[in-house]
């Protein structure tokens, strides 16, 4: 499996959930567990470029495939990428818990649909939840990041 | 929440597949895992042996046969809800994918898998089962093609035999008029009661062990939905009656 482009082994334990992995094996905490059901969203990361939940992945299943997670996203350490910037300008956190699997589906929205309509979005973040309830500004830093592009 | 141990089958075909299900002890056939890793991390299901159909290459096509569409077992449900085929041969499909819980997880999930699974409370084995589709299963003994009306046996429980794999399913190709309707309490939720028109036949979904047919004009008869922290059986009775008025008024 390749992570943020970087060859990686995959864990012994096949029961190894992808989101474990890279948190424990590969220290990527950046992608946050907050359900393990599918349920909360935080755990979205890129498998070939599109958003899945990694709670609900084997990491061996990700074996031949391209991840990509929080710490990948940003072309560098000096700049955000637009979706990040968008969500720091539009102050789309507060406790940031749910931010890096927000980004990352907002990134898969916004492949699907560069100029998304309200409903679009609604849609597309409706799969995340954000429990400081902060979906105003996060649908402001959707449109934000479409206008960037 | 981590599943139990078990061990990893990683099959490059159809054939190896069924032969590891015919040869392994209490197996479970992965695809796109949306329901049956939640069930493993929470271990409500420990198989002794999981096999990863994943690997199989040229098994995840949409083509037409038979006067419908056939879509393969590792169809994303994403990639069914864009497919211009069904969109015009059986645009209830993808109508109906929209319902089903959230795009990232239909970026994963497959339609054969969901119906395979067969969920009472979901949308796609309603969907078969209101346009009289098929599921065509590959086991030792060759393929068979199992019709809606006898595929779903109980909660999570189909006529598939342990040792037969779901290699596709069969959609006829429908145009009349059709629609979905869902009551959750959250968007994305299963639903507490859902109901499926295809022309005159209606399927409902969430008020018994296994999707159902019903008459459009008296959809609750016979019907008894089950109680839990969401919804009552009346208020789902309720639902079922409020939402098959509205698919067949429009």
């Amino acid at each position: 499996m390749r992570v943020n482009g970087i060859a990686s082994p995959l864990p012994e334990d096949p029961r190894t959930l992808l989101s474990d992995h890279l948190r424990h094996q590969l220290r990527l905490t950046g992608t946050h567990v907050g359900c393990e059901h599918g349920v909360c969203g935080c755990c979205t990361v890129l498998l070939d470029g599109k958003p899945v939940r990694s709670c609900l992945l084997l990491a061996v299943q990700a074996a031949d495939h391209d991840v990509t997670t929080i710490e990948g996203l940003a072309p560098d350490t000096a700049a955000l990428h637009p979706i990040q910037q968008a969500f720091h300008e539009a102050h789309a956190l507060q406790c940031g818990f749910c931010t890096p699997g927000f980004v990352l589906a907002v990134k898969g929205l916004l492949d699907e649909h560069p100029d998304p309509t309200d409903e679009q979005i609604q849609e597309g973040i409706s799969g995340n939840l954000c429990r400081c309830t902060g979906y105003a500004n996060i649908r402001k830093a959707v449109r934000l990041a479409a206008a960037a592009r | 929440m981590k599943p139990a141990p078990f061990e990893y089958h990683a099959p490059t075909s159809v054939d190896e597949a069924v032969r590891l299900l015919g040869m392994l002890e209490d197996a479970k056939v992965l695809a796109g895992g949306q329901s049956l890793v939640p069930l493993l991390n929470f271990r409500l299901a420990r198989p002794a042996h999981v096999v990863d159909i994943n690997g199989i290459p040229a098994l995840d096509r949409i083509y037409e046969r038979d006067g419908g569409v056939a879509v393969q077992a590792l169809v994303r449900q994403s990639d069914a809800q864009r497919s211009e085929l069904l969109q015009k041969l059986c645009p209830l499909v993808p109508e109906a994918l929209k319902h089903v819980a959230h795009q990232v997880i239909r970026n994963r999930g497959t339609v054969v898998g969901s119906i395979a699974h067969a969920d009472p409370a979901a949308e796609l084995p309603a969907v078969i089962l209101a346009l009289q589709g098929s599921v065509r299963a590959l086991g030792p003994g060759g393929t068979r093609d199992i019709p809606a009306e006898s595929f779903f046996m109980g909660v999570l429980e189909s006529a598939l035999a342990p040792d037969e794999l779901a290699v596709e399913v069969w959609f006829p190709a429908f145009t009349g008029p059709h629609g979905l309707r869902e009551e959750s309490r959250r968007h994305g939720d299963y639903a507490m009661a859902g109901v499926v028109r295809a022309g005159d036949r209606l399927a409902l979904f969430g008020v018994a062990p296994t999707p159902v047919t019903a008459d459009p004009n008296e959809p609750t008869r016979d019907l008894q939905p089950s109680a839990d922290l969401e919804a009552t059986p009346g208020f789902r009775k309720h639902l079922i009656t409020a939402m098959t008025r509205e698919l067949f008024a429009a």
